[in-house]
């Protein structure tokens, strides 16, 4: 390492540091993967773009050197989507969480899946609502205490992954901030694969999610999604009950059946100009 | 130069101007009476290499608008009353965020849903103040096909002028009627492009004021790496909270794009105003009903006239105010219960202010205006 400059000192905006994010934070994880990942796929980071909401997760691309646009709470992906639509060369990458991606922004979200446009979306999923406190959000599962389910939640949540595939996307994959490696692969692919792809990090929230149901500290909380992690070709073996409190990681989806959005808008361009 | 005529409805007129002005995106959500605008832009994009997408709603249509123009595109969406409101919370990140879009706005009678397919008045103050906070927006009104065709070019010189978002306002009758216009040459007109930054990619603040108020913008992927908050952001786009002065300064920086460039954006018409001791206030298609009223009036010896504000924001209150000042009394028609009314009070000085309003998804017959007018003359 003498001469070549470690990914962190060019892609992270060091004059923006430190982050806003809480001590033991999971997010400070998942930009370490994300920029990884992005280092090992060599694309041109100067034709990476970075769209985030609102959120804890959606400050990450404040701290990266790419450029970046720092949407409202919900629309980071039909911002993306403007931007990828307009200009396909760009590679596109959104940063979310739970609640941005899968409650305001829940429509956008089945709707980016379902066009199947090569953008990549990485939602942090660490259960609440962190910027504002620790409420809970559509992945808080059923019973957990936030500052809004106090006697336990009773709205069932969201699988994001098996809502991605559901809706359409081509790429769907859960990792978490324990395993780092199989997040930064999955990322990676995601930026490859050319269609929509979803890449969970499940994330810990130790001063909220995680304080508020006794979940111990940062270290705790990375050893139980070490210990509840269970890789999706065993949990499709696996009953339902043996599957509670489990966190399936793995592939979802990898399809190559659907065409991807823009390349099919080119083809519209080409029959358009040739005036059919 | 060659004269080329064509028949058109608004709507048409504006799709074309667009794509003429540059426009190479556009992204919408099907709404009456704006749907010709996507229709036609679905259809005439692609043939000009340009993008159409229907996103899944009107938030979504306006924030692709957005990430479209980032991206270095002339974009547009077109919608309605419902439509409009949805757009607001992305409206003011364009404002924010300093993109240039354009929005092409048909009025329909509201509130709510209201009558979706009969012409209205009643978002002057929407598209003024439907953001919230304080912000820097645009909006032209045109009263006929052909000036709908003007200022759908000129919406987008502004645009890319002042980084400001600029708003086409129409209403449903001038959205669907057909008039015969003129298109304009290509020689007869300017595309305005967004001014590129020209520093090293090293040194690119893509917030700092270059003395103009209106920094340079950079499209992702040109080699400049830009961020950009929604939230309060310095020169480097970076959300800064606890720093009231930068507060201030940007908000004030924001907001004068268009108050320290009034000469260049404000425009209006005055009709048989020379001689006139009473002044009506209209604008819009609805303008042209009043003028038909001054005109019967004039022949029955009433001196009136019409001052027709084409940009309704910024309104035109200077110039407003110098016209006030010899005037017995001052009329605003408009289709709502009084909007510009108190706009026009505030230019009006101590001449008295009378209002002619018809909120009924009608167009205000010449012969209600000049039966109003002589009513209190």
């Amino acid at each position: 390492m003498s001469e070549k400059q470690h990914v962190f000192d060019t892609f992270l905006r060091q004059d923006k540091l430190p982050h806003i994010w809480c001590p033991g934070c999971g997010n400070g994880i998942v930009i370490n993967a994300l920029i990884r990942a992005i280092e090992k796929t060599e694309i041109d980071p100067d034709n990476v773009v970075i769209v985030s909401g609102i959120g804890c997760s959606s400050r990450a691309n404040g701290y990266m050197n790419f450029c970046a646009l720092h949407t409202n709470h919900g629309r980071a992906l039909p911002y993306a989507t403007g931007v990828k639509m307009f200009n396909p060369k760009l590679k596109v990458i959104v940063v979310t969480g739970d609640g941005d991606c899968t409650s305001i922004g829940g429509n956008h979200f089945i709707h980016a899946c379902r066009r199947n446009i090569d953008i990549t979306t990485v939602v942090f999923n660490n259960n609440n609502y962190g910027m504002t406190g620790g409420q809970f959000s559509p992945t808080t599962p059923l019973g957990s205490k936030t500052k809004t389910s106090v006697y336990g939640s009773i709205d069932t949540p969201f699988d994001i992954c098996s809502l991605a595939a559901a809706a359409g996307a081509t790429y769907v994959a859960r990792s978490t901030v324990y395993h780092v490696n199989m997040l930064i692969n999955q990322i990676a692919e995601g930026i490859n694969h050319q269609g929509f792809s979803v890449v969970e990090a499940v994330c810990d929230c130790p001063t909220l999610y995680g304080r508020l149901n006794k979940k111990g500290a940062a270290p705790d909380m990375l050893l139980g999604f070490k210990e509840n992690a269970v890789m999706k070709a065993k949990a499709d073996t696996m009953t339902e009950e043996e599957l509670k409190g489990k966190i399936v990681i793995g592939n979802f989806a990898k399809r190559v059946d659907r065409k991807e959005y823009t390349a099919q808008y080119d083809s519209i361009i080409e029959s358009a100009k040739g005036g059919h | 130069m060659e004269n080329t005529y064509e028949i058109m409805t608004g709507n048409e007129a504006c799709t074309h101007a667009a794509i003429a002005a540059g426009m190479r995106f556009f992204a919408g959500y099907p709404i009456t009476p704006a749907t010709e605008i996507a229709e036609l832009s679905s259809e005439w994009l692609p043939k000009v290499g340009g993008k159409y997408m229907q996103m899944e709603d009107e938030l979504a249509s306006m924030a692709a608008i957005i990430g479209a123009s980032s991206a270095g595109a002339k974009a547009m969406t077109a919608t309605s009353g419902p439509g409009y409101s949805l757009m607001q919370e992305n409206l003011g990140y364009a404002a924010m965020a300093e993109v240039p879009i354009v929005v092409a706005y048909a009025m329909r009678q509201g509130p709510c849903q209201g009558v979706a397919t009969l012409p209205a008045q009643g978002d002057i103050m929407q598209v003024r103040w439907g953001v919230h906070g304080d912000h820097p927006i645009i909006a032209v009104a045109p009263a006929s096909v052909g000036e709908v065709y003007t200022e759908t070019i000129r919406a987008f010189n502004l645009a890319e002028t002042y980084r400001v978002p600029v708003v086409i306002m129409t209403d449903a009758m001038l959205a669907h009627m057909s008039e015969r216009i003129r298109i304009p040459d290509s020689s007869e007109y300017e595309c305005v492009d967004r001014k590129r930054p020209t520093c090293p990619p090293e040194e690119f603040k893509p917030f700092a004021d270059d003395g103009t108020g209106i920094p340079p913008m950079a499209s992702f992927g040109d080699g400049y790496r830009w961020y950009c908050s929604g939230l309060i952001h310095d020169e480097t786009g970076f959300p800064v909270s606890d720093n009231p002065q930068l507060t201030s300064d940007s908000i004030k920086r924001l907001v004068g794009k268009v108050e320290n460039n009034l000469k260049d954006i404000e425009s209006y018409e005055e009709y048989k105003t020379e001689d006139a001791e009473y002044l009506i206030v209209s604008i819009g298609l609805l303008s042209r009903s009043v003028k038909d009223a001054v005109d019967q009036a004039r022949q029955e010896g009433i001196k009136v006239g019409v001052f027709r504000p084409i940009t309704v924001w910024p309104f035109p209150e200077q110039r407003l105010a110098e016209l006030s000042q010899n005037k017995r009394k001052l009329f605003v028609c408009e289709m709502n219960e009084g909007q510009l009314y108190h706009v026009v009070r505030e230019s009006a000085g101590v001449t008295p202010v009378v209002q002619i309003t018809q909120n009924n998804g009608k167009m205000i017959a010449a012969e209600t205006i000049l039966k109003a007018l002589k009513e209190e003359i």
